[in-house]
């Protein structure tokens, strides 16, 4: 038998590694670990105080946490799952955002109105961006040109050239901007405005709002209607959109930018993430402590999952 | 042989007799979509009910009382193929029925099937408006909703069986009404969750709890979901042959309550 069948063999007979998606738990400090075949849970992990946002390195090695009442960003060696160091983050992290090159880490510090450039190999801090009041949301773009972070208060979007860790440029969006995503081609962003109920479609090249989405569901107050995660389809077809104590994800036509259905959820929804190739969507429900598994063929919830108090961010490891 | 002519004579003389009463299965349909699309629109709960077996997640309240609905429309058809044999028996139709030389249990348990029959298509057609509707559940649900259905129509049709042989008196029906089936329907798990009862009142939630309605309701529920309850499967199944064996022996001229109406000696 030749050398390369025997291995060719054992692959085609092993079963698909699951996905296993990781998740925040405010309350608890801890994280939830849920087999996304299974749609069971498999661990907890105790970590810093109130975990919020989290991400994976581009390699998945290692998993950022913004521990934010202990003033860090965490680090979370995957292959053991325990806590290796801490960077130095400023106060109060809650959203980050990870560049492309893999180790600038831009962190948004909610009580100093900056932003925070951290280099992970070096451990040390690259820059700090002043921005608006409360800033919240990051993204950076594909290809790693900007880096965009969202003022609570100021309500806008700001510019920073990763090139020069400058900021550029603003752009004034509905009140209370708590998320940005990029489209793949890097060419448009999704915003959400938590209290303006909106989502702010802007072009990336203009740095102008190109479309708003309003959103109305039936026997829900609009005041309850308050966008929070966003999340992208990688075939541009479908966007969806948590609408936090509205309790329903907004799943928008990513062309058309018309808002086809709503999905209910658990209770005041806030991020979410896409598991094993974008074929489910995971949502973190903050009140009543699970999470929601949405089919994104279906657009049906299959599936909701207790995970600990408080759930904040979600992030899959394939 | 004959005992299939003669289940099969009274199945199709049932179902006759249900084709031939269209207002029947129209109003059988109106009540419980009257529940569904007006009642349940009062009570939407858009943003959804908490998770209980067998959902896997949140629903909406017109999704919860689906499966209930369709236990009400086999308990009021239970009780209308009962008030049928109160009118046959004054009519006398089921004097001649009685005197066939098969034995009554037989003949008893094959009109008790063929109620249930009828209630199992009235329950479908509640389905498909349902569906319609946008109230869906998995497709196998559907069909292992078939046997759940059954057994429960066959339980609530033994009861009304019980209960005919009972009433004297078509106006006494209306009792009935008042007594069994407005009781039976409210303090059961058709309409709301029995965790919900409980909150306001434990009393109410034991006796709900207890109602083997609840049971029959559990049974479908977890069957349209593809999954089994083995509680509401036992309860349901033993009612049913308790409630049989008492109306068998309450249509036993010997024994049961026929002989209390032939005059003393």
């Amino acid at each position: 038998m030749k050398s390369w069948i025997l291995p060719a063999m054992m692959m085609a007979a092993s079963p698909a590694m699951a996905d296993i998606a990781y998740v925040s738990n405010e309350k608890d400090d801890t994280l939830t670990l849920i087999d996304t075949d299974a749609l069971e849970v498999l661990q907890t992990i105790d970590v810093g105080m109130r975990p919020r946002g989290i991400i994976f390195s581009h390699d998945y090695k290692y998993l950022y946490i913004c521990a934010s009442d202990s003033d860090a960003v965490q680090v979370l060696d995957v292959a053991t799952n325990k806590i290796i160091h801490n960077l130095p983050s400023g106060e109060d992290p809650e959203q980050f955002a990870l560049h492309p090159n893999n180790h600038h880490l831009y962190i948004a510090n909610e009580d100093d109105a900056v932003v925070t450039v951290v280099d992970t190999e070096k451990r040390d801090v690259v820059a700090q961006i002043d921005v608006g009041v409360e800033p919240e949301g990051m993204a950076a773009s594909p290809d790693g040109k900007w880096v965009i972070n969202t003022s609570e208060t100021t309500n806008m979007l700001h510019w920073i050239d990763a090139s020069t860790q400058e900021l550029v440029d603003n752009t004034l969006v509905d009140q209370r901007p708590r998320h940005v995503e990029f489209t793949k081609d890097g060419k448009t962003v999704w915003s959400s405005s938590e209290i303006g109920g909106t989502v702010s479609i802007v072009d990336v090249a203009s740095k102008a709002i190109t479309h708003t989405i309003n959103f109305k569901i039936p026997g829900v107050h609009r005041d309850k209607i308050q966008p929070v995660g966003v999340k992208l389809t990688n075939n541009g077809k479908y966007a969806f959109v948590a609408l936090g104590p509205a309790n329903h994800v907004a799943v928008v036509d990513a062309k058309t930018y018309e808002v086809l259905d709503y999905l209910l959820v658990g209770r005041r929804v806030w991020m979410l993430e896409f598991a094993n190739d974008q074929k489910l969507l995971l949502t973190t429900n903050g009140v009543s402590g699970d999470v929601s598994v949405i089919d994104t063929d279906d657009l049906k919830v299959i599936k909701t999952l207790k995970v600990g108090r408080y759930p904040w961010g979600v992030a899959v490891k394939p | 042989m004959k005992y299939w002519v003669a289940f099969k004579g009274i199945v199709i003389r049932e179902m006759w007799r249900f084709w031939h009463q269209k207002a029947r299965l129209v109003s059988a349909l109106v009540r419980p979509l009257l529940w569904l699309v007006v009642f349940a629109a009062g009570f939407r709960a858009a943003l959804g009910i908490a998770i209980i077996p067998p959902y896997d997640t949140y629903i909406t309240y017109d999704v919860y009382i689906m499966p209930g609905l369709a236990g009400i429309i086999l308990l009021f058809n239970g009780m209308q193929s009962s008030l049928s044999m109160v009118y046959d028996r004054e009519m006398g139709s089921m004097k001649i029925l009685l005197t066939s030389p098969l034995p009554r249990p037989f003949l008893l348990v094959s009109k008790l099937v063929a109620g249930a029959i009828i209630s199992l298509l009235q329950a479908y057609a509640f389905f498909l408006i349902a569906w319609l509707l946008g109230i869906e559940v998995p497709l196998m649900g559907y069909v292992y909703a078939a046997p759940a259905l059954l057994i429960t129509a066959l339980m609530l049709g033994a009861l009304g069986l019980l209960l005919s042989s009972f009433i004297k008196q078509l106006e006494n029906f209306a009792g009935v009404m008042n007594f069994v089936v407005f009781p039976m329907f409210f303090l059961s798990s058709a309409l709301y969750p029995l965790w919900k009862l409980k909150e306001s009142n434990e009393w109410l939630y034991w006796v709900s709890a207890y109602n083997p309605f609840t049971h029959g309701v559990e049974l479908i529920r977890f069957a349209l979901y593809e999954s089994w309850n083995p509680t509401a499967t036992w309860v349901t199944l033993v009612t049913t042959v308790v409630f049989c064996g008492v109306a068998i022996w309450g249509y036993d001229p010997k024994r049961g309550m026929q002989q209390k109406k032939k005059p003393s000696k």
